[in-house]
């Protein structure tokens, strides 16, 4: 089965061969941060956690949002979703195989990294957080694999693998819920000590992720032959916008908390986030970025007529995507250390290495996504 | 194999030697440990008086004993990338609550000692997920131990006292000389102060406590009544940094 991933045209093996090609750089700069360390990056004292803990909280979000595919498919029985349910969740193996590798690039000593397993913590988060994490990649593997296994010997799937399916959507939830308890349970940090870190968490998760899973749809119809069909793009579409909206609303609760209250050590991290802080600027442009994005993205996609052109839906669903990822990505992460518990204003500015690991793991991702999709295609042109 | 039948009955005898003279050691460690650790207390913590500290204004004496002691560089290419165990910083960057612009102007200048406040609730001990910063039950110490930290620094993010630093790169590089005394450490780990555990076990006071020419650090168990540092949490008025959080930081400032 997975062999069909082998074979390919010339186009396939292009664009396979470019990513190969972006991972070996990555991975040369990665050898020059295993050997020098974490100082080769942009972090510092005051901002330990930058790039890379972003790119991986905005990718658990786009792993939890393939429940949006397969919650209406397999409980409200949404027929149109059933070419969708493999797309997600194979979108979503390569998102939680792309966090890990992130978490792992972080790491000061990542050949440790397994005694996270060797000396199990309850009570720390990222204890949770990597068995959630653990899990949800096994549910998946599971689920798509038995799927399109069924599909390619034409068998219906076995009985035993509706439970699972079933328990992999409280589990979508679980691990983005358990990313944002990562950030909102620090005392020391005020910027993340909210309640609606979760929810907003959630909501941006089922906005992206959704964007994402239209646009390859789209990448796709143009590339191969397989076509998902017009409704069920129309109905992510509409989960995406409800989600956004309810995304935009809760960024608006957290400005209204932080600002109207005035408590300085609130309210001091969204002033250096859309202000600046001492003439400490770096994150502004990037923020005002996102904002116009997510306003533009938002009337394409509350607008029927642009959310039914597809066209104008692509473009909605680009900017939101680049939206979110600045916002819950640099925008999130970094403006927590941003002043420091010390009320220091330090700046945050990833360096080259730093930016070519973090170009090289999201290559990793569309490899293993291309390849991922190539079986799921070769096998559906199989039996058309 | 280059062990014959004599050598190994050699290092057998020796092995049974080594377990006979086992009690006898253990009882030794006893009784040199109840002899010389009148330190062994159940809560130690650390009162620093600012009003001493104010007179000697540029002095750096504990931070640089502790430092060399500890092993901790001091090059470093940036100070995006210091390793501080013990540092000096002004009263507002120490205290931001304390937001009063006319009162305290008179510590504006005022350096404030800051270091590990070993909290009796430590978030950092809570969030690591490796077990390898602890609190230890018998002192109240917050420990560390650099053979397990995977360096994720989810500790630093949960610390609200900047007490913990991040070896960003080789820390050997930056060492002048080193005591061979107390270990090094590798890049890629977290350290902070240990309240100079190793020669509390020993019955010795904190190296920066026995360097302060004026005597502005008492190191002692809160626990006891009698000790030297409830005389002072009593006899003064004391701050603690971010009491609010719950952390119950166990050093106190006389202001």
């Amino acid at each position: 089965m997975i062999e069909k991933a082998l074979t390919g045209d010339k186009r396939y093996w292009t664009w396979v061969f470019v990513l190969l090609a972006i991972i070996f750089v990555a991975f040369l700069f990665y050898l020059r941060q295993f050997r020098e360390g974490l100082g080769i990056t942009g972090l510092s004292r005051d901002v330990s956690w930058g790039l890379y803990i972003a790119q991986f909280t905005f990718l658990v979000g786009v792993a939890a949002s393939a429940v949006m595919v397969v919650l209406p498919y397999y409980l409200h029985n949404y027929k149109a979703f059933g070419k969708l349910t493999i797309l997600g969740e194979f979108l979503a193996i390569g998102a939680v195989i792309m966090c890990m590798t992130f978490i792992f690039v972080d790491m000061g000593q990542p050949f440790r990294i397994l005694n996270v397993f060797l000396h199990p913590t309850p009570h720390s988060m990222m204890f949770w957080d990597t068995v959630v994490l653990f899990g949800y990649l096994i549910l998946n593997l599971v689920i798509s694999f038995v799927a399109i296994d069924s599909e390619y010997k034409s068998i219906p799937p076995p009985r035993w693998i509706r439970p699972i399916i079933i328990l992999s959507i409280p589990w979508a939830i679980s691990i983005h819920t358990v990313t944002a308890f990562l950030y909102a349970g620090l005392a020391a940090r005020p910027f993340w000590m909210t309640a609606v870190m979760a929810p907003r968490f959630l909501a941006s998760a089922f906005s992206s992720g959704p964007a994402l899973l239209i646009l390859l749809c789209l990448v796709l119809r143009k590339v191969s032959s397989f076509h998902v069909g017009r409704e069920p793009i129309q109905k992510l579409a509409v989960i995406v916008t409800y989600a956004m909206t309810i995304n935009v609303f809760l960024i608006l609760m957290e400005l209204f908390t932080a600002l109207y209250s005035g408590i300085p050590e609130h309210g001091s991290h969204f002033r250096y986030l859309f202000w600046g802080l001492e003439g400490s600027n770096v994150l502004v442009p990037w923020m005002w970025t996102s904002v116009v994005f997510a306003v533009i993205a938002l009337l394409f996609l509350l607008n029927p007529k642009t959310r039914h052109n597809e066209k104008t839906l692509a473009f909605a669903c680009v900017i939101l995507f680049l939206s979110i990822w600045i916002d819950k990505g640099m925008g999130m992460v970094v403006t927590g250390f941003i002043p420091s518990p010390l009320h220091h204003i330090t700046e945050y500015v990833p360096t080259l290495p730093e930016v070519m690991i973090t170009i090289g793991i999201w290559a990793l991702g569309a490899l293993i996504v291309t390849a991922l999709y190539k079986v799921a295609i070769t096998i559906r042109g199989q039996l058309i | 194999m280059g062990v014959d039948r004599r050598k190994f009955l050699k290092i057998a005898g020796l092995g049974a030697v080594g377990l006979a003279c086992k009690p006898a050691t253990d009882l030794f460690a006893k009784v040199v440990l109840s002899e010389h650790s009148p330190l062994a207390g159940k809560r130690l913590a650390m009162v620093i008086d600012l009003r001493k500290c104010r007179q000697q204004d540029d002095c750096t004496a504990c931070i640089d004993a502790c430092h060399q002691v500890h092993n901790v560089p001091t090059e470093f290419d940036t100070a995006k990338h210091e390793v501080k165990w013990i540092w000096k910083d002004q009263f507002d960057y120490a205290f931001p609550e304390q937001d009063n612009p006319f009162v305290h102007k008179r510590f504006e200048r005022t350096p404030v000692l800051m270091l590990c406040n070993h909290c009796d609730d430590p978030p950092c001990v809570k969030v690591c997920p490796t077990q390898a910063t602890w609190k230890r039950p018998e002192d109240g110490i917050v420990m560390m131990d650099w053979h397990r930290c995977i360096g994720c620094r989810y500790c630093i993010a949960a610390c609200p006292y900047g007490s913990r630093s991040f070896n960003w790169g080789d820390p050997r590089e930056g060492l002048e000389e080193i005591n061979p005394d107390f270990p090094t450490r590798m890049r890629g780990v977290v350290e902070k102060c240990t309240f100079c555990e190793e020669r509390v076990v020993k019955g010795l006071l904190p190296v920066c406590v026995e360097a302060c020419p004026v005597n502005a650090i008492t190191f002692g168990d809160l626990d006891d009544p009698r000790s030297k540092v409830r005389r002072l949490v009593r006899r003064y008025f004391t701050l603690r940094r971010k009491p609010e959080l719950g952390t119950h930081p166990q050093i106190y400032y006389i202001v």
